[in-house]
């Protein structure tokens, strides 16, 4: 692959990928959310993928499929499960920020992650950490849906988001951090999906809803 | 391997491992074996001590390997995985003491929660498994040898208490769940860009290292400054969040206050400091990649934020349980301090700290688990007098909190003194200032509220309608003349509001209507027919008095002398602040 060629593919890629987090940002219907966030999913596999064919490695590769199966397969799978248990179709009618300041609120975001990524970048001048900023992006995005949403799923979606940008960083930094970690960190990040999906079903059955504005209990 | 003939003799010395290696799984493999027991026999009496045991294996593995690493230095073992050294012996020591102090209260403790029909044999099972696993990840984290093992390390015991924090399943319980993984995992994410961006520093310096401690420490000076400083932060505020510290604070008392009494102890007794310990592993880094100022002033704001909020939340508070969980809030901010502060003196202090604090809230909060039990109630103003129905119970609890508002001869007091002499003499005149003030009106109010619980006239009209049916009226009448008579008597002490014994009149049979747990029942006959019977009634003091009173005199011990925790608690020190 030539440089120009992975250099356009990795733009793409990231741009896709920021595209899609700011799209949950927009979408108010849960399914729709969990839709956009799968082409996340796919759209992280595809950057790892392009990391692994420009560098020739056969284990990023691998890497790649898992990222595939877990966070385009496995992990939409989970949400749109436990949003259809929740019965009627769930909508952000009220979100704490209203869509039209949640895209300001990106666009500032996406600046400040430029902002904040320049040493990042300055390191390691590549194409790869070029596209760094994006990944802190869309943490700083999946942390705004992650405080700003009521509905208990579209937190977790929240947090899912977080969760992606770092992965991108991750790789995008090219640091091999050890497979015991990459699978201890993706084992993780699965269990939290769990139980946060058990505990939402325990809600619905103490609560009768998942609008988190129900959580009143404690307080001080 | 020369000072102590323990590791000469070849019997610790396996061809295949050599010592450290088994015997530094142990830590590890005793409680995970310890939950396959539960998961395969279940709760029940033949398995009843299997936690304690397993606690204590912990405990014993923990000081032999400690007796190691002072003597013969550090060990790495399993494929360069687990490493240990001064400072996570040391840690172990105070995961084991608290895991044992926390085991020994547990059969009690479920045995009335079973009587009380609020737990049956499989949340049981469920729980002690659990703490078991706990247990063994807790271990883990402190002994991996680099920051990535750490990192799952802390993240899994995320997943494994949420279970425990929200196993009573009420709407409180549920609540607290969620945003303890919420806020939790949150703050773990950060600590993992953080250790991400710390990997990619460490990849461009000139002989690029991975993330073990050694590596990064040996690597740090070259780092370069700009990714290591976005790094740090990340990883101090991030296992800061796990560790109870502002800004992410607000799922501690939720989860400390929801969670069953034993596992409230740990995870207020050595969890948020497992996860400090994280912090500080990251300080010894990026003071060395960015010298001291830069993790110094990060440390005093989230110290000063985390005993601001405690301070101003404890004023007014109304529940025991989240009032000991502030009192966390606070000591960790006294962590911090310590750890901004950064000499030996003041290291020293915090490692001391973290033991004194684990020993005082474990026994704590256990004792807030039976006096919710005894009572039926968590709130400060409906328990009263309790030091007259169950004396050794509030002696226990009125000595911890003595012990946790650093009062000598308690561990704490010692720590905190070292802090407050370390911080003058670095030259944080200001903030040590205010962190005095402010852990003065955490003291004022803990003393205050704890004095209202324990002190003043006994709520105890209740009668008992089995046995008690035909002396109802002399029940009542007794314990009303004692409230008289105790009324001009300023035994409350001078925090406690005067009018006490006064007001119990009034709220006596509402109380009695609220309450109907049987467990009030033999204090309400002891009250009311004197010593005799209450000598009968009250049988040998209970596991959980030993286990509380034990921790307290361990802690007031420690207060007095180090003895052989000295040199590692020196040695440890010296791994932080890398002085010889």
């Amino acid at each position: 692959m030539s440089t120009a060629l992975y250099t356009q593919l990795l733009n793409l890629v990231a741009g896709a990928f920021l595209l899609t987090a700011v799209l949950i940002l927009w979408r108010r219907e849960l399914t729709g959310i969990i839709d956009v966030f799968a082409l996340q999913g796919v759209a992280l596999a595809t950057l790892v993928g392009i990391i692994a064919v420009a560098e020739g490695s056969a284990e990023l590769g691998a890497v790649a499929v898992g990222v595939l199966v877990l966070r385009a397969g496995v992990l939409p799978w989970v949400l749109r499960r436990a949003a259809a248990s929740a019965g009627v179709a769930q909508r952000e009618t009220k979100p704490l920020v209203n869509v039209v300041s949640s895209l300001l609120a990106a666009a500032a975001l996406t600046l400040l992650a430029y902002a904040v990524s320049q040493p990042l970048v300055e390191l390691a001048p590549s194409p790869a950490t070029h596209a760094i900023p994006v990944g802190m992006a869309v943490v700083l995005i999946g942390f705004f849906v992650l405080v700003t949403r009521r509905l208990a799923l579209s937190q977790l979606v929240g947090f899912l988001l977080l969760d992606n940008g770092i992965t991108a960083v991750g790789f995008l930094t090219a640091t091999g951090v050890g497979l015991i970690v990459e699978l201890g960190v993706s084992l993780d990040v699965l269990l939290v999906v769990l139980v946060l999906q058990v505990l939402k079903t325990r809600m619905r059955e103490a609560f009768g809803a998942t609008d988190l504005d129900e959580l009143r209990e404690l307080h001080d | 391997m020369t000072n102590s003939p323990l590791w000469e003799s070849k019997l610790w010395e396996s061809p295949l491992w050599g010592w450290p290696a088994w015997l530094m799984l142990l830590p590890v493999l005793v409680p995970l074996l310890g939950a396959l027991v539960f998961g395969v026999l279940g709760w029940r009496p033949s398995t009843r001590w299997v936690g304690a045991v397993s606690a204590a294996c912990v405990l014993g593995a923990a000081i032999a390997i400690a007796a190691g690493v002072t003597a013969s230095g550090p060990q790495v073992a399993f494929f360069s995985l687990l490493r240990v050294d001064a400072l996570s012996a040391f840690l172990l020591i105070v995961i084991g003491a608290v895991a044992l102090i926390s085991a020994v209260a547990t059969p009690r403790y479920l045995a009335v929660e079973v009587e009380a029909g609020r737990a049956d044999e499989r949340d049981c099972r469920h729980m002690v498994l659990l703490v078991q696993v706990f247990l063994a990840l807790m271990a883990l984290a402190v002994l991996a040898a680099g920051l990535g093992v750490l990192w799952v390390a802390m993240e899994a015991t995320t997943i494994v208490t949420a279970f425990l924090v929200g196993q009573r399943r009420g709407r409180a319980a549920v609540e607290a769940a969620w945003k303890y993984v919420v806020i939790c995992s949150t703050g773990i994410a950060l600590a993992l860009l953080g250790t991400f961006l710390l990997n990619f520093a460490a990849q461009h310096t000139p002989l690029p290292a991975g993330l073990d401690w050694v590596d990064l420490v040996a690597a740090a000076p070259n780092l370069d400054p700009g990714v290591t400083r976005i790094a740090a932060a990340l990883l101090i505020v991030g296992f800061g969040t796990k560790a109870g510290l502002a800004p992410l604070h607000a799922w501690l008392p939720d989860a400390h206050s929801q969670a069953p009494a034993p596992v409230s102890a740990l995870m207020s007794g050595v969890l948020i400091s497992v996860a400090f310990y994280a912090v500080l592993r990251v300080k010894v880094i990026a003071d060395a990649a960015l010298g001291p100022e830069f993790a110094r002033a990060l440390l005093v704001v989230l110290a000063l934020a985390s005993l601001m909020l405690a301070a101003s939340l404890l004023l007014a508070q109304r529940d025991y349980k989240r009032m000991l969980a502030y009192s966390s809030i606070e000591n960790m901010g006294l962590l911090a301090l310590g750890a901004a502060i950064g000499s030996p003196l003041a290291i020293a202090a915090v490692l001391l700290h973290i033991l004194g604090h684990g020993l005082a809230k474990s026994s704590l909060f256990l004792g807030a688990g039976r006096i919710l039990q005894v009572t039926g109630t968590s709130r400060i103003d409906r328990v009263r007098g309790l030091a007259a129905r169950e004396p050794l119970l509030a002696g226990c609890f009125g000595f911890g909190v003595l012990a946790i508002i650093a009062f000598p001869p308690f561990a704490l007091f010692a720590s905190e003194l070292g802090m407050a002499r370390a911080g003058f003499d670095a030259g944080l005149g200001w903030q040590m200032t205010a962190a005095l003030l402010l852990v003065l009106v955490i003291a004022a109010s803990l003393v205050n509220h704890t004095s209202r619980m324990l002190l003043g006239a006994p709520v105890a009209a209740v009668a008992a309608p089995s046995e008690a049916a035909a002396s109802k009226d002399t029940v009542v009448d007794a314990a009303g003349l004692e409230a008289v008579d105790l009324a001009p008597v300023p035994a409350a002490g001078p925090f406690s509001s005067p009018p006490v014994a006064v007001r119990t009149l009034p709220a006596r049979s509402s109380v009695a209507v609220a309450s109907p747990i049987p467990a009030v029942l033999p204090i309400a006959i002891e009250v009311a027919a004197g010593p005799t019977v209450a000598d009968a009634r009250r049988s040998r003091p209970s596991a959980e008095i030993y286990a509380m009173g034990g921790a307290l005199l361990t802690c007031a011990v420690l207060g007095l002398t180090l003895g052989p925790l000295g040199p590692l608690l020196a040695q440890a020190t010296a791994v932080i602040t890398r002085t010889p």
